[in-house]
């Protein structure tokens, strides 16, 4: 009896006079917003959809990769790692290799023969090489500051620069911090035959740095005058800006591996060229087992000779393939049938129903 | 401990508090300490400090210290402003309520004074509609009875007049002795109880008689209530300033926590302590590399000499990179999302009620999740499953029925013949109806009578007999004007025995003016009346009257008079009066008093108030119990007419469907025994298809708590339906606490006062806005206009909220994870040292901008959409059960974080390897590569997009590239150039797309696998619902009653609670049932709804 009134009364509540609308202040405001009624997409994962997709990321990966892989196998890169054969032949231990680097008497001149295995165009690169060596290290890549590269006048600004923060008599060292005192001081000249190929050094670093990083009216000021010598000394008549070398150094690396520009060879070199180095072997890496290698090579539009990139692009866009090969088998063997109500639990009648 | 109120003596006033009000919880000083205290003492804020605190050390920190301190400044400043905005409001109200204009008696003359000058003593003076500003006892008013109308809505929420009227003592004073009168008034200390006021007054000479004189609640005017429909009252000041009635009973509500919020509370502590062990294995193996290593790389120039504290800053150091590990982004994120849930609760226009004009309020804006998870609803009967509205229908006078065929006594004509016919038990009948209450006629200028009332069955009455030509036409003072027939006839009312929830009854006494007889009129419930019969009265008949009313689910009442002699009232009367004026437990003894008057009494009838079920009750709760929730439904009601209802809402099946098991007795052992029982038989038929339920009344079931709790709490866990008839409002609450001890999330329903205490207590409180005020509206969590919102409530806006919640909380932490990954990834390169991979700016932006706005959009994903979820309710189980906050999907985000820091980590530091490891240039393609998989998780993982959704993804995702182009050219940032030289390299790009195809692929690959192979339930309905529109499974609906409970068991047993199986559903072994479930048909339902109604059944029910 009342099951009757009830559904008819629901019924037309629902409605509702429009007069009854009209007054009420307290009905909320409508908009799509508020009701959760926004028009959205409701994307879903269907098989063609799926599908697709990987196919796409296949075709679009493959000729990256492909690509990718042939700019990296255009570079020619010679590599020549001299830190062992460039010491003298009694330096056999440990001890007697840093006894070797850390006498400052010694001739330490060393000359390097190297073959160029292709023909490299201009301009060729010119790096060194660290090994092992963490420019990254939390206090090695803090101790740094900046100001006082950049400015005149902050010269006394040696905040974070410990422990290369003054010298003994409290004056404050320019460039301060770790990272300018142990700049790295190996020096290459290159010839062949008799020819000298002369390294351009200049604009090595990033054009940034020298701008605005390095202060032009910059000098180094009691730079590599403690106890322990670091690295390599700077000339106190060239401004900061001017002592690329530098620049390029503080350029911290985050990789314990590392190559930094030295300089560039602007003529090109012919395969089997036979290049003389001469260089000089001051850096001490010998004290942590860090290798020196000198690296020439030329560059594509992607950079040096890197094939990671290349494979990585091609077994990804060989695995979406498969991916799609799979699921396309998977749908073809083993339909599924989307949004069968049948499917979901509460609708399975238990058998014997 | 007792209160003196000297009144209008201003020497005593000093010894309480002015009326100056103040809810504000800060002063202008202690605003800052304060709030801060009280920051600080959640465990998040005191981590995060701590972290803050130790970036301060710039020996460890590996990034600026405003990484920490801006985001915590930010997130503290956000939440104090929040506090001091609402202070503020509260502080300019109370001032307005302070500042407030009162006339006041001062040294005998009225004066003007500010509300908060009010001192104890004082007269305060009223006009109409004026606002009280202190709980006043009323000394005088306009009215020569010494009567006004107060509205307590501000207090109690009571829409209606309640009557006050002016202690004896007091009446017939004018204003001009008002002025000068001097007296005490002895009262209890300030209380919270807005029912109760227990007091004496004594007035000094020369003002009448010396006597001590009662004061109840009808004596008070209290603050915030407003005078209406009397020109002006005055009283005296007793409660002042905070302590007041209402400021008493002003509290802080304890905060509730969501099921969501602990899961969350549990996740973080297991992120600390993974956090922990990370530092400490690797601090210990960094201060070994260190050792080891570091000391023969002269260019890091460690010192010879370590100082003391060297072996802890490498572990310190990684503390700290590791402190984004809890995201300092997820409370402020979550704080935000819930607001929006409240919102769109507020917003909901389904949800608003035309009827009476009340749109839902979520009160409670921090647990919506919890109502996707309730497992158990506790529902009140009258007024929430019920109108509330009722309707008198049937009678039954000296034995004869009326109304019995056409269902309506009113016109029926036998009744309006004996009626006509002036027989005497009907006129007794009627005065019952007409006087014995505490309705007030109102009459209004057009001269039509219309009634106030706090009861509605005495409404239902008094109109009733109107109907029947007895008029219930005024009531002043305690005279009492009826117009029977066109004729007039007074009555003065001398006592009122009133009606309390022990009592189940009323009295009044009365003098009928014509004969000079004192007559005593009771009205009650049948069990509580019946043994007040005279010795010899045949009360068989009316048992059985009220039987019958009964199984039709109509409320009875029963009426019986008798004849007083004058001097057996006049010594009853000094003794009322006496108890009257007790201060020490006057509630019982008024009832022992009353007890003395009623009995030896006539049983004249029975009348039957019909309560009609609320729209859309059947609907609601099938809809809900298919969702898995269970159903208990507590009321003060009587135990047939609770079953009747309960039929009749799908809350119970009739047999042979369901079957009802009652629990009852009298002493301990016999509900002992019966509780063993229903308990038996619970567990032998819970593998059998039936919808079992158990009934128990409120005596029963205060043995059963007293004696039997542990018992009854396995029978509580067994049964998902029960029926407690004839509860208090604190067994209400008890077996809400019962419930909730057992681990269960319970939603209490209701909407009386005597459901505040069960709403109070249980996880999620919902209150209706009805009838019998807003009281329960006002203690709620939630407060709706109808029940059949509470579907909505739950399956909608619950379900949302904990889907929204627990992706939101989830992600929040897997991109804190990834980031802290590729940190420590990082370290292994950079010898172990505590190096951070990214700058400050980066790290901050990274946590509170880049990754925090996309996700906060959640609060607009739908995965299924609202109808769906309508008919498919069995859904819920999802939410219910935590299927999508758990350590088991927790490990999957964590898995997927790792994976992804992985990836982002080997593919950037060999894609620039080499000339290209510049550490700027380095960090900045691994946190661009973190941003690329961000957004395309976040694209993956929400279901529907709006322009909102879209916008913030993408808009973030070009943001990062606008902001860190702005930074690139700030020639002072570390970052100077770095974007745009990244953005001219075709590596970059091409390293980007690597890191998300890598990322991605896998990810895609295998939801898809098991989307389409191994599907959950919302996934299949997500298919149906866009594949091919909603799916109207009529034919499934008869199977849906079953199979689910199958279902839910096995939900349940895949909780982490351990819990009994719930149902098990096998083959039928009634014929009838094995039948039904043969014919699968749609109108099964409501065939078995008509069936339900017949009294076959009601019979059935009764018979086990």
């Amino acid at each position: 009896m009342n099951h009757a009134n009830n559904t008819g009364a629901t019924s037309s509540s629902g409605s509702g006079d429009a007069a009854n609308q009209r007054r009420t202040s307290r009905r909320p405001k409508y908009s799509k917003f508020t009701q959760q009624e926004l028009p959205a997409c409701k994307p879903i994962l269907t098989p063609k959809w799926v599908i697709s997709v990987f196919t796409i990321i296949g075709v679009i990966f493959i000729p990256i990769g492909v690509a990718s892989l042939l700019a990296s196998r255009d570079v020619v890169e010679v590599v020549d790692r001299y830190d062992n054969a460039c010491l003298p032949s009694n330096a056999t231990n440990k001890d007697a290799k840093i006894a070797y680097i850390q006498n400052r008497d010694t001739n330490k001149n060393c000359t390097r023969k190297i073959t160029i295995t292709k023909d490299m165009n201009q301009p060729i690169y010119v790096y060194y090489q660290l090994d092992n060596f963490y420019q990254n290290h939390r206090r090695y890549v803090k101790s740094r500051n900046d100001q006082q590269l950049r400015d005149k006048g902050k010269a006394n600004e040696t905040d974070y620069c410990d422990p290369e923060k003054t010298t003994a008599d409290g004056k404050p060292i320019v460039p301060c911090g770790l990272i300018a005192w142990s700049l790295f001081n190996d020096t290459y000249t290159f010839t062949r035959g008799s020819e000298n190929i002369t390294v351009n050094r200049k604009h090595i670093s990033w054009k940034s740095d020298r701008d605005h990083k390095f202060g032009s009216d910059v000098f180094p000021s009691n730079f590599q005058n403690g106890t322990l010598i670091g690295g390599k000394t700077l000339d106190p008549n060239v401004s900061l800006s001017q002592q690329e070398d530098l620049i390029v150094w503080m350029r911290t690396a985050a990789l314990p591996t590392f190559r930094k520009l030295w300089g560039k060879i602007e003529r090109d070199l012919k395969a089997n060229d036979v290049i003389t180095i001469n260089l000089e072997n001051n850096y001490n890496t010998y004290e942590f087992n860090g290798k020196k290698k000198l690296v020439l090579s030329t560059a594509s539009w992607l950079g040096g000779k890197n094939d990671f990139l290349g494979l990585a692009y091609l077994s990804v866009g060989g695995l979406c393939f498969f991916l799609a090969l799979l699921f396309t088998l998977l749908y073809l063997i083993k339909p599924r049938k989307l949004g069968d109500p049948s499917y979901l639990s509460w609708n399975r009648n238990p058998a014997g129903r | 401990m007792k209160r003196f109120v000297y009144i209008n003596d201003d020497s005593y006033q000093d010894l309480y508090c002015d009326n100056h009000i103040s809810n504000t919880k800060y002063t202008l000083l202690n605003f800052l300490p304060k709030n801060l205290w009280e920051q600080f003492s959640r465990f998040m804020n005191q981590y995060f400090l701590l972290i803050a605190c130790l970036q301060l050390w710039s020996l460890i920190t590996p990034v600026n210290p405003a990484s920490t301190w801006g985001p915590l400044i930010f997130i503290f400043a956000v939440s104090a402003t929040k506090e001091a905005w609402d202070d503020y409001n509260r502080y300019v109200s109370d001032r307005q309520a302070n500042c407030k204009a009162v006339w006041v008696v001062k040294n005998g003359v009225r004066r003007n004074i500010q509300a908060q000058e009010i001192r104890v003593g004082n007269i305060v003076w009223l006009r109409e509609n004026e606002e009280v500003p202190c709980d006043l006892v009323v000394i005088g008013t306009s009215d020569p009875q010494g009567i006004c109308y107060v509205e307590t809505t501000a207090l109690d929420g009571e829409t209606d007049l309640k009557t006050r009227v002016v202690p004896l003592s007091c009446v017939g004073l004018d204003s001009e002795q008002l002025c000068k009168i001097k007296g005490v008034i002895e009262c209890p200390n300030p209380d919270k109880d807005i029912r109760r006021f227990d007091a004496n007054m004594r007035l000094f000479p020369p003002f009448i008689d010396n006597d001590t004189c009662p004061l109840s609640i009808n004596n008070t005017l209290l603050q915030s209530c407003y005078l209406r429909n009397t020109e002006w009252a005055c009283g005296v000041a007793v409660y002042t300033g905070n302590e007041t009635k209402l400021g008493m009973s002003r509290g802080i509500p304890e905060p509730k926590l969501t099921a969501v919020d602990a899961m969350i509370d549990k996740l973080t502590g297991a992120i600390f302590l993974f956090q922990i062990s990370i530092v400490i294995v690797l601090g210990f193996a960094g201060n070994i590399w260190k050792d080891t290593e570091s000391r023969k790389q002269w260019y890091v120039a460690y010192a010879d000499e370590d100082p003391w504290y060297e072996f802890i800053i490498i572990p310190l150091r990684f503390e700290l990179l590791c402190s984004i590990m809890i995201p300092i982004s997820i409370k402020v994120s979550l704080d935000f999302v819930k607001s929006l849930y409240a919102k769109f609760i507020d917003w909901d226009e389904e949800m608003f009620d035309q009827e009476t004009n009340t749109p839902s309020h979520a009160a409670n804006t921090a647990i919506s999740e919890d109502l996707g998870q309730v497992e158990y609803i506790l529902t009140d009967k009258t007024g929430t499953l019920t109108e509330n509205k009722m309707i008198f229908r049937k009678c039954c006078i000296n034995g004869t029925y009326y109304g019995s065929e056409s269902g309506d006594a009113l016109k029926d004509t036998q009744l309006l013949n004996a009626v006509t016919g002036n027989e005497s038990p009907v006129i007794r009948f009627l005065l019952i109806m007409t006087l014995c209450n505490t309705v007030i006629p109102v009459q209004s200028k057009t001269g039509d009578i219309t009634y106030k009332s706090q009861s509605q069955d005495e409404d239902a009455l008094v109109n009733a007999a109107a109907c029947l030509h007895m008029v219930l036409v005024s009531k002043n003072g305690s005279t009492v004007g009826i117009i029977y027939n066109g004729q007039r006839m007074l009555y003065e009312v001398l006592d009122i025995l009133e009606f309390t929830s022990d009592r189940k009854r009323m009295s009044v006494v009365v003098k009928d003016c014509q004969t000079g007889s004192i007559l005593l009129l009771t009205k009650g419930a049948d069990e509580s009346v019946f043994p007040c019969s005279y010795r010899g009265q045949q009360i068989r008949v009316y048992v059985d009257a009220v039987e019958q009313y009964a199984q039709l689910g109509l409320r009875t009442l029963c009426l019986a008079w008798r004849e007083l002699r004058e001097d057996e009232y006049s010594k009853w009367s000094k003794l009322f009066k006496e108890a009257n004026s007790s201060l020490i437990d006057r509630e019982w003894k008024v009832a022992d008093v009353c007890q003395r008057l009623e009995h030896d009494l006539e049983i004249l009838g029975v009348t039957a108030i019909e309560d009609r079920l609320q729209s859309g009750v059947p609907e609601t709760i099938e809809m809900l119990r298919r969702s898995g929730i269970n159903f208990w439904m507590l009321t003060g009601d009587k135990q047939s007419t609770a079953i009747q209802i309960a039929l009749l809402c799908n809350f119970i099946s009739s047999e042979p469907k369901g079957q009802l098991l009652h629990i009852n007795g009298n002493t301990e052992d016999e509900v002992g025994r019966s509780l063993e029982r229903v308990l038996l038989t619970m567990k032998i038929t819970s593998s059998e298809p039936k919808d079992l339920a158990f009934v128990v009344d409120g005596w029963a079931l205060e043995i059963i708590l007293t004696h039997y709790k542990e018992a009854f709490t396995e029978l509580a866990v067994v049964s998902r339906t029960a029926i407690c008839c004839r509860v208090t409002p604190s067994q209400k609450a008890q077996l809400v606490q019962l419930l909730k001890s057992c681990d269960y999330r319970t939603l209490a329903i209701g909407d009386g006062g005597n459901d505040v205490r069960m709403i109070q207590q249980a996880d999620i409180g919902v209150g209706i806005s009805g009838r019998e005020g807003l009281q329960a509206a006002r203690a709620a969590d939630y407060s709706i206009g109808k029940f059949r919102f509470l579907k909505r409530l739950i399956l909608v806006h619950g379900r949302y909220s904990y889907n929204r919640t627990a992706f939101l909380s989830q992600y929040s932490f897997y991109k804190s994870l990834m980031i802290c990954f590729i940190q420590i990834l990082f370290s292994f390169l950079s010898g172990i040292a505590g190096t951070s991979l990214f700058n400050s700016v980066s790290l901050m932006a990274y946590n509170v901008f880049y990754t925090s706005i996309p996700v906060l959009t959640s609060v607009l994903d739908k995965d299924l959409s609202e109808k769906t979820v309508m008919q498919n309710p069995q859904i819920l189980i999802y939410c219910q059960a935590g299927r999508l906050l758990n350590p088991s999907t927790f490990a999957g985000w964590f898995g997927r974080s790792l994976y992804h820091a992985l990836v982002v980590f080997l593919i950037t530091i060999h894609a620039y390897a080499n000339e290209k490891s510049e550490m700027e240039e380095l960090s900045m393609v691994a946190l661009s590569g973190a941003i690329w998989l961000q957004a395309f998780v976040v694209t993956l993982e929400f279901n529907s997009f709006t322009f909102v959704q879209v916008l913030a993804i993408w808009g973030n995702f070009f943001a990062f590239y606008a902001i860190n182009f702005i930074i690139s050219s700030i020639p002072s940032a570390g970052m100077y150039t770095i974007m745009f030289r990244l953005s001219r390299d075709p590596a970059y790009w091409i390293t980007m797309f690597l890191i998300t195809g890598v990322g991605m692929g896998p990810i895609l690959a295998l939801k898809y696998f098991r989307y389409t192979y191994h599907p959950s339930a919302i996934n299949m309905l997500q298919k149906a619902e866009r594949s091919r529109g909603p799916i109207y499974s009529l034919a499934n609906l008869e199977s849906q009653l079953r199979p689910v409970e199958k279902d839910v068991a096995q939900f349940v047993s895949n909780t982490p609670k351990m819990r009994n199986p719930v149902y098990e559903p096998l083959l039928s072994d009634s014929p009838s049932g094995t039948r039904r479930s043969s014919l699968p048909s749609a109108f099964d339902i409501f065939q078995s709804a008509q069936s339900r109604l017949s009294l076959s059944h009601a019979r059935n029910i009764k018979d086990n």
